[in-house]
């Protein structure tokens, strides 16, 4: 088995709200194999995004790591590492490509400018060999690389920045990447393009990938394994294929059946009852329990544990906690 | 047939917005909408799909009222919206409902949700005195789903959370008894496991009150789920025009028109066998025309993979190729 190149353990983020403290991540467990593309799935307030910016600490102000690990190879905690120490990490080692991130190119800038200035920012001058790894990395992102890199932002569509920005992010040869809703603003074409281009990029390279969106067709379509988040917790992780055959959180389940799809009968679809809780105050015990149709009396008392249901399959449920 | 005129009808619809052509340029026009035609009775179901610019939203926003078509007919009821006299209007406008996408900007932030929903129902003169006001709008928060009413009644939007501030928008179209309502992209900024729930709120009331719906989307798994039960259409646009029609389970898993194909054998789906599976009709070109610019012929003959001559020269028109099923495609007719 692939080891595992990033490991979060037990951790805990907080967003300072007048009034309290917003449960954002919650004791998350998850760990990225190396070369596997891991998709994490949540609905908005899930805690998916903050789970990114953690990673790289680069959450607001409002918000602190109130617990917990983040080991990268096993040995730095990204966690508790000086600002200096991160500064090596991010965009060499890890980079992240944060949701609509189209609109963060500057617009007064050039595309070649934008690769110049993130090396520069990171000690790398060497101007011939960042405008040859640009080219690169453009054409293997089938783009001209003459004429995208003398563009301005808005000259190019919406899948073209998308593709500028991936270019960007692998510019200093980062081990892995993490993408936030990375094809949410795209049409449809455009989304099956960069899904196939991003599955290429993955194959030719073996680029570590996390891959955050709130589609869980999306997930289904590109990741090898996924995890699924709720309300600031991880509910079920496993390879793709088992999740999606035989999903066993009960909220996985119910948020499989309430996607309007293409496949499937439309009379087995349904919404999920009640809304997602408030994270400042979260229900005692397991978090789905009040829309869960199985919640027993031990789901509003105490945390559900996480169980192995198979090698690589764990869900933190109490039904199967029990057997 | 009835009689009767029916409650929506479009015809050779356009609608061109002027844009400057440079400094010293004249002016060009996009062709937002061109040259469209559709009927909707009561209770329909009409469900408008496209890609972000191909005009389904203008389409919806000048069948309702909100932008002045360039040319082309819209008839409610068999008069023209255009001519209507003021009384005629009024009704229209009451009967002719929108909700819109954003559910946080739709509603006035300094008002609660009884003053957002009293307003119509005194402007109509629905209700009149406190008591009748709380009662109605007490009725319409059941009705769609905040309940208990009473914690909900003097509530204000930042205290709701999206769902349920979509919910308030429902009501206060609905407060009115419209026959029409107008939906454009409703569950797009809802969280994914409450969506369902709006369209089957939606849905439900076409069912009690025989409301007819324009539902617009990018959505084709929305669109299916809502067109599909409620017994209507789908129609797929493409740079101001409606290539394909048809009942929704048709449009879905046996599409007509070369640009559904492509479209359905793109979208990803909830099962990595099936998605992995699919083969992906190949695209002649990603880019899309300009709509100032439309290619002659078919519109989609640049990026068609059947285009054969004869869709370069001239448009095809859009011929019923299957029971209900229609699409404007020079492969379905000689």
């Amino acid at each position: 088995m692939p080891r595992n190149l990033l490991e979060v353990k037990s951790l805990r983020v907080l967003y300072k709200v007048h009034r309290g403290d917003v449960k954002a991540v919650d004791n998350v467990d998850l760990s990225v194999r190396e070369g596997e593309i891991l998709g994490v799935v949540g609905e908005s307030g899930s805690g998916k995004s903050t789970l990114a910016l953690a990673i790289l600490r680069l959450l607001p102000r409002t918000a602190r790591i109130a617990d917990g690990h983040i080991y990268y190879r096993g040995e730095v905690d990204l966690a508790s590492s000086p600002e200096n120490k991160l500064k090596e990490v991010r965009w060499k080692e890890i980079s992240l490509i944060p949701q609509a991130a189209l609109n963060a190119l500057n617009p007064t800038l050039k595309i070649v400018d934008h690769f110049l200035e993130t090396a520069r920012a990171h000690g790398v001058h060497d101007r011939k060999w960042v405008i040859e790894r640009a080219s690169k990395l453009l054409s293997l992102l089938r783009l001209e690389p003459d004429r995208v890199l003398k563009s301005y932002p808005h000259e190019l569509s919406g899948g073209m920045k998308q593709r500028v920005l991936i270019a960007l992010a692998m510019l200093l040869e980062p081990t892995m990447l993490i993408l936030d809703e990375p094809t949410t603003a795209l049409d449809v074409l455009t989304q099956r393009f960069i899904l196939d281009l991003l599955k290429d990029l993955h194959a030719k390279t073996k680029i570590t990938m996390m891959f955050i969106t709130h589609d869980i067709a999306v997930i289904a379509d590109i990741a090898d394994r996924m995890a699924v988040m709720y309300a600031g917790k991880v509910m079920e992780v496993g390879d793709v294929y088992t999740v999606f055959k035989e999903p066993k959180h009960p909220y996985s389940i119910a948020l499989m059946k309430s996607i309007p799809s293409l496949t499937g009968s439309v009379e087995e679809m349904r919404s999920i009852p009640g809304t997602l809780p408030d994270l400042v105050n979260p229900p005692p015990g397991c978090r789905f329990w009040p829309r869960c149709p199985h919640a027993m009396d031990i789901c509003r008392k105490e945390e559900p544990p996480v169980v192995e249901l198979k090698p690589g399959h764990l869900v933190s449920c109490w039904l199967h906690a029990r057997r | 047939m009835s009689s009767e005129p029916p409650l929506m009808e479009v015809r050779n619809l356009r609608v061109y917005y002027p844009v400057r052509k440079g400094m010293f340029g004249g002016v060009a026009y996009v062709k937002a909408v061109d040259g469209v035609d559709l009927v909707l009775n009561k209770g329909d179901i009409f469900t408008l799909v496209g890609e972000s610019g191909c005009g389904k939203t203008t389409l919806g926003k000048t069948i309702v009222g909100l932008v002045k078509p360039t040319s082309g007919e819209i008839l409610y009821k068999g008069k023209n919206v255009l001519k209507l006299n003021k009384r005629e209007y009024l009704e229209y406008r009451r009967n002719v409902q929108i909700i819109h996408q954003d559910p946080f900007s739709s509603l006035n932030p300094t008002k609660t949700v009884f003053q957002t929903l009293s307003f119509p129902l005194k402007r109509w003169g629905i209700a009149r005195s406190r008591r009748d006001l709380i009662e109605k709008v007490s009725e319409l928060l059941s009705l769609v789903g905040l309940k208990p009413p009473e914690d909900f009644l003097f509530k204000y939007p930042h205290q709701l959370s999206g769902g349920q501030r979509q919910r308030v928008v429902v009501a206060r179209a609905i407060s009115v008894n419209p026959e029409l309502i107008m939906a454009d992209e409703p569950i797009t900024m809802i969280d994914v496991s409450l969506r369902i729930g709006i369209l089957d709120l939606l849905l439900d009331l076409q069912k009690r009150f025989n409301t007819a719906y324009l539902f617009i989307t990018h959505d084709f798994g929305a669109a299916r789920y809502f067109a599909a039960k409620g017994g209507g259409l789908i129609a797929v646009m493409y740079l101001g025009k409606i290539v394909e029609i048809g009942p929704a389970e048709d449009v879905i898993h046996d599409p007509l028109h070369p640009y559904t194909k492509v479209l359905m054998s793109a979208v990803p789906v909830p099962d990595p066998e099936l998605s992995r599976k699919k083969k992906l009709l190949k695209l002649k070109s990603l880019d899309i025309p300009s709509p100032m610019n439309p290619p002659p012929g078919c519109r989609f003959n640049t990026r068609c993979p059947f285009s054969k001559p004869k869709c370069e020269k001239e448009e095809p028109p859009l011929v019923e190729v299957r029971k209900k099923h229609w699409a404007a495609c020079w492969l379905y007719t000689s």
